[in-house]
């Protein structure tokens, strides 16, 4: 592919910005339905695909077996889902659409090169309601990276949009930068699927508070919501808490971006979690972690310094996935709080009157056992087994952002709404909508969902205006 | 290459056990995903086990620049070359010629040299055919030792394995999933029989796993060949050469067709693949032995055609100094692979036998 200027004067049908999942999804659908088609992404060729390239599954409805899926996954129980984790707080006719239309995405996927495996070993809950990616998300872009060099889809790697340029409610070109290289390009229609704004640190510290400086970002760089700013500031609707971003506890030594699935620690529920003082603050037991994963990431950045410590002994060493990181581990608990960089005495107390309030009882590690802890505060409701075999093993936490809420409001044909009501012709899909759905919460999977169910509306719609 | 391999293979390793996104490729994953530490002899049984399909290299969201830095078939690669170099008795030799391409073409000009000398000092005029040329005692005389010298030292270097990674006393069902597996090359399929990812970069292609199979199955033609004019002549005293509808001719001919196909397609596609992606250092000694292998073959099918005619001594000395060399290569060159992927498949046949999940994931 030639540089910009070269691909600036060809005659392009659609662009589309940014270069993940639903990036993809879009120019798909868009050249197959015979669109000429251009991909820009930030990114270089090595770390295409944005957080779509960290990504492990995506939740699929299901009537019956479907590929490696088991059993069925209905639209009501998968909505009841939804609804659970994001409090109500979701439109619930395009959650029912985005729910219906993911049944008959997966056989799509696989037509364009996309493999399932079933489910990783040490993620058999979700072997029902999630199709996992074989190699991971980096292969399923790559899968359809590769359908699109065959229809002749143009991508132009390291090239970051930085203003769309909009006349009334119509758009007329984009601004392209690629490294040195400027350059203006038109077509008559553009998808934007550029992801949210969780890597501009400045932006996310604005909306969150300065604390958000000391937030590990778990995906890629080049999300800095660029795109979403100037449509915002362009009047674009929005949707989402703007101060608001999903964030979990993750390994507090994890790179500052990037750092993807590995960095996850499961841990949290065999462990104490005590703060750079030594005390703890919320109840480890609450509920089985799957359910619980997503709140400690907020719990962390509430704490000072936005660092904890995970506390476990020997006995609670093989009951979680390993970490990429080893934890720091000692003889006595004081020995471990001093490698920590915490006060081991007081560190030795905090886990000495845990250990007085504990009771006996069976303990079943994937249930709630309700083997809870007896006057102490805060408790720990489940799982509660004194912490008195050594070695002692301490993980450092840190609060790790998946993504950010703010989002541009679309219509159910992912259509954007301008400040006077739908624009012509920009479509957005994606991260960068995604709160038009999912106000609050997580749903493991869901994020891919969205993105292939509104990657093919807005390709489908893109195609259609400029056939 | 990283100074130390085995380290920097489990450095990788433990990534990827925290990771698991590999996990349906190859049998490499699920063995590391029932183990959360990895001693040294871990680190070399799934160092053979990676058949270096390259799919969790195309897959992973972490290879360079990222500061993970993964490139796990190349760890690998790089582990699995030192674990042969210490298997092998005496190391010397393997450090050798798993790493020089020329030793590898030195040893074919003295293989040769030796049959020309051979066929110019014991070349009795007797006999029929070869035997004219080179004599039955000689020829036993070289092939003898050339064949059961290195097949004792490939049993010291697969003892060695054995004992390294711990291996529990092989029963016959091991065996059997070991060849069952070897015979289809499963692991070079990408888990789904897509293939592997050698020549078309993040793209999925058969072709090396089908132009494996034409040199190892040709290769094994080729030798049920040579074994069956043993048999013809020790056993029924007949001699050579043979009719074309003769075991050996009929085992042979397309034997040597399709094992030079194979070395020669192997060699060919190995032009289009990153090199990073192997063990570099065994780049020139790899493409060497595939040469050998393409040389035996096509010096040994110019034989059977040209036999008879003035060619025929120089043809004879170049095809069996080949096979000498080859032969006696065997357990210090690529061509040991076989036989340690053979034993990390039998070994990882026992682990699936004891029970995947004997150990919390
Ligand atoms: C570690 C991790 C694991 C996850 N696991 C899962 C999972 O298993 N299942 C699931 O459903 N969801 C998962 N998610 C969420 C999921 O990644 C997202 O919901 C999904 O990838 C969003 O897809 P997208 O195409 O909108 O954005 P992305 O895939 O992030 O793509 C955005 C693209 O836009 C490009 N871009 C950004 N700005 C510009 C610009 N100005 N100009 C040009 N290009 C630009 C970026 O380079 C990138 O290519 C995970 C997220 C993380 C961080
Ligand atoms: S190679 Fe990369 S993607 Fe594959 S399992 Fe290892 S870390 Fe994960
Ligand atoms: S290169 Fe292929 S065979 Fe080797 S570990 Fe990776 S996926 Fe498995």
């Amino acid at each position: 592919m030639g540089g910009l200027r070269d691909l600036a004067r060809e005659d392009w049908d659609i662009l589309v910005v940014g270069g993940g999942n639903a990036a993809l999804c879009a120019a798909l659908t868009a050249a197959e339905a015979g669109a000429r088609v251009l991909i820009l992404e930030a990114a270089p060729k090595v770390y295409r695909g944005g957080n779509s390239r960290h990504t492990r599954n995506f939740r699929c409805m299901h009537s019956g077996p479907l590929s490696v899926l088991t059993d069925r996954y209905g639209e009501d129980e998968y909505y009841d889902d939804l609804i659970r984790v994001t409090g109500g707080e979701t439109d619930p006719n395009l959650a029912r659409m985005t729910i219906r239309a993911s049944e008959e995405c997966l056989p799509w996927m696989e037509a364009r090169g996309v493999r399932f495996q079933p489910s990783l070993s040490g993620t058999l809950s979700l072997s029902r309601t999630n199709a996992f990616f074989l190699g991971g998300g980096k292969a399923l872009v790559n899968a359809y990276y590769n359908s699109a060099e065959d229809l002749g889809v143009g991508v132009a790697y390291e090239a970051e949009v930085t203003h769309v340029a909009l006349s009334g409610d119509a758009f007329s070109h984009l601004s392209v930068r690629q490294g040195d290289e400027a350059a203006e390009i038109g077509a008559k229609a553009v998808v934007l699927a550029s992801g949210g704004f969780q890597s501009d640190i400045d932006w996310l510290a604005r909306a969150w508070g300065p604390a958000a400086r000391n937030f590990l970002i778990r995906g890629t760089p080049y999300n800095r919501g660029v795109v979403l700013r100037d449509m915002l500031d362009q009047g674009a609707r929005s949707v989402g808490d703007p101060t608001q971003c999903h964030a979990v506890a993750i390994d507090g030594r994890a790179p500052k971006f990037d750092g993807g699935i590995v960095t996850r620690l499961d841990c949290v529920p065999f462990s104490i979690v005590v703060n750079a003082e030594g005390d703890r603050f919320y109840d480890e037991g609450e509920d089985v972690w799957p359910k619980r994963y997503a709140i400690w990431g907020r719990l962390v950045a509430g704490q000072p310094g936005q660092v904890a410590y995970s506390i476990i002994d020997a006995k609670a060493m093989d009951l979680f996935m390993p970490s990429v990181f080893p934890p720091e581990r000692a003889e006595t608990v004081e020995a471990l709080g001093a490698k920590l960089g915490l006060a081991g005495a007081k560190l030795a107390a905090t886990v000495a009157a845990f250990n007085a309030a504990c009771r006996d009882g069976p303990f079943a590690p994937t249930e709630l056992d309700g083997r809870g802890t007896e006057g102490l505060s805060p408790p720990k409701t489940n799982w509660a087994r004194p912490i008195n075999t050594p070695p002692y093993y301490g993980y450092q936490l840190r609060p790790g952002v998946t993504f950010t809420y703010l989002g541009l409001q679309v219509s159910d044909a992912a259509r954007v709404q301008g400040a006077a009501g739908p624009l012509r012709n920009v479509w957005a899909a994606g991260e960068i909508m995604a709160g038009s759905i999912l106000g609050k919460g997580y749903l493991a999977g869901f994020g891919m969902t969205i993105g292939t169910v509104f990657g093919r509306i807005a390709g489908r719609e893109a195609a259609r205006h400029a056939a | 290459m990283r100074p130390d391999p085995i380290g920097e293979a489990r450095r990788q390793i433990e990534i990827c056990n925290a990771c698991r996104y590999c996990e349906g490729y190859c049998a490499v994953f699920p063995a590391i995903t029932v183990q959360k530490s990895f001693a040294d002899g871990d680190i070399v049984q799934l160092a053979n086990l990676c058949h270096n399909c390259r799919g969790c290299y195309y897959a992973c969201q972490y290879v360079p620049p990222h500061e993970f830095a993964l490139n796990l078939p190349a760890a690998l690669a790089e582990a699995r070359l030192e674990s042969w170099e210490r298997f092998a008795w005496p190391g010397g030799l393997a450090r050798l010629f798993q790493r020089s391409g020329g030793a590898v073409a030195l040893a074919l000009g003295l293989g040769v040299a030796l049959l020309f000398a051979a066929i110019r000092a014991f070349g009795t005029g007797e006999g029929e055919g070869f035997y004219a040329l080179l004599g039955h005692s000689a020829m036993v005389a070289i092939f003898l030792p050339a064949f059961l010298l290195p097949l004792l030292a490939l049993g010291v270097g697969l003892r060695r394995y054995w004992r390294e990674v711990g291996g529990a006393p092989l029963r016959l069902a091991d065996l059997r999933a070991a060849l069952k597996n070897a015979a289809s090359l499963r692991n070079l399929g990408g888990g789904q029989g897509q293939g592997c990812n050698f020549e078309a970069g993040d793209r999925f292609s058969d072709r090396r796993r089908r132009l494996h199979q034409a040199a190892l199955y040709g290769f094994l033609l080729c030798f049920a060949a040579t074994a069956s004019a043993t048999v013809m002549l020790y056993i029924f005293g007949l001699e050579a050469p043979y009719g074309f509808l003769t075991p050996p001719k009929l085992l042979g001919v397309p034997g040597g067709l399709l094992l030079a196909a194979g070395s020669g397609g192997l060699l060919w596609l190995k032009r289009k693949t990153p090199k990073e992606l192997g063990a570099p250092s065994a780049w020139s000694a790899e493409n060497a032995f595939s040469a050998l292998l393409f040389f035996v073959a096509v010096s040994g099918l110019a034989l059977y055609a040209l036999g008879g005619t003035v060619a025929e001594a120089a043809l004879l000395a170049l095809h069996l100094g080949g096979v000498a060399a080859l032969f006696l290569l065997t357990p210090y060159s690529k061509m040991a692979h076989g036989f340690y992927r053979l034993a990390a498949l039998a070994r990882d046949a026992q682990r699936v036998r004891a029970g995947a999940g004997d150990r919390p994931g």
